[in-house]
């Protein structure tokens, strides 16, 4: 069959073995690739001038306790050029971690360091990978499906540091 | 020869010009800004881990409350979300009314940061003008929703109720007015060069920089981007509308006031179309597996009776997949993630915060300028605790 979405044919001319899974849902293209790659193919995807995904609309985890690996770093792209969005997804196991994509939008500072506050899973090659909603210090990742919602409160104090 | 020392300033979280409670760790090289560094989190209510064990319905209210000031816009990216998820068509009428009031809720939102923003540089007079007319606005919701701050008028499948007789007589009278007042604001401000010089040339980021930040909103097309989802991805009928994109080209903080400016005035534009043009029939789907039943029938018809515990005690189970939905809230792109696993609760609910992205950027906006310079930056990137801490 010939592949009509630009994108996805670019992305199988250049990483040939990458392309783990495809899905359309609702008109909207998820695209499953290994975590070793997925600097490359932002990169790619970002520079390339028919594609020119220029804009990182998002970067979020989904955790999927107790299946392994864990959790899936989601990445919403968007291309001002074509008016066109993409969702790439790698997936990453518990106590690993996936390269970061902060080089190529500066957008992912902020959040990858989200993810890895809320998650725990840690971005390589981040320049300043430190909690940023929660305090220093915080014990446990609430956005993981086996951190309780409700709990007894903690007990110490948070005194920040100037 | 002397020594040369920074001097580290914590401005916030308990500042009046830093909108809510962000907390910015300065540098200070005399009165010249070396280093930023903000600090969220102030305002964390762990919004999206609240969603996960709630129905779909019941996480409505819990959008309001992110950027409260732009409720209807946050309610109508969430049920833009699970609509598009169920894959729903809503009817015209709700259609238009959502545009209605997302639009008179954009105008509500910039007199804020205009009555704020101008206010932290210390100009009283135009607050009194700017929450005047944002009266207006929230006595309409009032009177549309039952809420002032946090109506949560929409629902999945289109809006909770019809428009109450009268009120299209008062949102016709606000629209015919707000002209003038928009005329009277840059009256005390356009001009005054007390205001140009505290933002001329002020705060600038770059197009280039705007867009690899994740910029979005009039921040972005301040810099000279032409993107708004309204136009570049229509939702909601917006299509239909005739409106356009005002954008600025330094980008500086006189940009993005003269892009919020005049997108007002074509919000303003908006609602009179939609008021126009207001088609008639059902304001939601008649899905029975979504729509709540009419009241009347609940005290009288047992199916009907059935249906509204079903639907308030159990919600609905939307098929299972992963959708993105956004808007043009007022303060650039919000969005949702919704992740369903096939039970009746989102399996996860992520929120794009426009804030958040938008304030990753301020460092750049602030670094090499003066101290006085970063109130007016923050001011004019309207950000909202709320959003950005979730």
């Amino acid at each position: 069959m010939e592949e009509v979405n630009l994108t996805i044919k670019k992305l199988k001319e250049k990483f040939p073995t990458s392309i783990l899974d495809r899905k359309t849902f609702r008109g909207e293209v998820t695209v499953t690739v290994p975590k070793k790659d997925i600097f490359g193919i932002c990169k790619f995807l970002h520079s390339d001038p028919d594609l020119q995904y220029q804009f990182l609309t998002d970067l979020c985890g989904v955790d999927f306790f107790p299946e392994t690996p864990r959790f899936e770093v989601v990445y919403t792209l968007c291309s001002f050029k074509n008016k066109e969005r993409l969702r790439l997804k790698a997936k990453v196991g518990e106590s690993e971690s996936i390269l970061s994509v902060e080089s190529v939008w500066k957008a992912a500072n902020w959040l990858e360091r989200e993810v890895y506050d809320l998650f725990g899973i840690s971005f390589e090659n981040h320049p300043d990978l430190r909690r940023i909603l929660l305090w220093d210090g915080y014990e446990g990742y609430p956005l993981r499906k086996d951190f309780p919602v409700e709990g007894p409160d903690f007990d110490k104090p948070f005194v920040p540091e100037v | 020869m002397a020594e040369t020392r920074t001097m580290t300033i914590n401005m916030g979280p308990q500042h009046p010009a830093t909108h809510g409670v962000l907390r910015l760790v300065l540098e200070l090289d005399g009165e010249v800004v070396a280093k930023a560094t903000p600090h969220i989190g102030h305002l964390h209510r762990g919004v999206e881990k609240l969603a996960e064990s709630k129905t779909y319905h019941q996480a409505i209210p819990l959008t309001d409350r992110l950027d409260y000031t732009n409720a209807m816009g946050n309610n109508l990216a969430y049920v833009l979300a699970v609509e598009k998820l169920l894959g729903i068509e809503i009817p015209k009428r709700a259609q238009y009314l959502r545009v209605m009031m997302a639009e008179l809720q954009r105008i509500a939102a910039h007199l804020i940061w205009l009555g704020t923003h101008v206010l932290d540089i210390g100009a009283l007079t135009p607050i009194f003008y700017t929450f005047r007319e944002r009266e207006d606005v929230l006595r309409i919701f009032e009177e549309v929703a039952g809420g002032r701050l946090t109506p949560t008028y929409l629902r999945i499948g289109g809006v909770s109720k019809d428009l109450p007789e009268g009120v299209d007589e008062k949102v016709k009278a606000f629209v015919q007015t707000f002209p003038e007042h928009i005329r009277d604001y840059e009256t005390l401000l356009t001009k005054n060069v007390i205001w140009l010089e505290r933002i001329k040339e002020v705060g600038i980021i770059s197009k280039e920089d705007a867009i690899n930040f994740g910029v979005t909103g009039p921040t972005l097309r301040g810099s000279g981007v032409k993107w708004d989802i309204r136009k570049v991805f229509p939702y909601s009928s917006y299509e239909e509308f005739d409106f356009d994109i005002p954008i600025g080209s330094v980008g500086d903080v006189y940009d993005r006031y003269i892009v919020r400016l005049r997108e007002m005035e074509w919000s303003n534009a908006i609602v009179e179309q939609a008021l126009e043009r207001l088609p008639k029939g059902p304001v939601i789907t008649d899905d029975p597996r979504i729509a709540l039943p009419p009241k009347d029938n609940v005290v009288k018809d047992i199916d009907a009776l059935i249906r509204q515990f079903k639907i308030v005690s159990e919600g609905f189970q939307p098929p299972k997949g992963e959708v993105y939905a956004s808007v043009e809230s007022a303060k650039g792109e919000l969005g949702f993630y919704i992740v369903s696993d096939g039970s009746n609760r989102p399996f996860r609910m992520r929120i794009r915060p426009p804030s958040f992205l938008n304030l990753s950027a301020l460092p750049k906006m602030i670094e090499g300028s003066l101290i006085a310079d970063v109130i007016s930056t923050i001011g004019s990137i309207d950000i909202v605790l709320g959003e950005i801490d979730r």
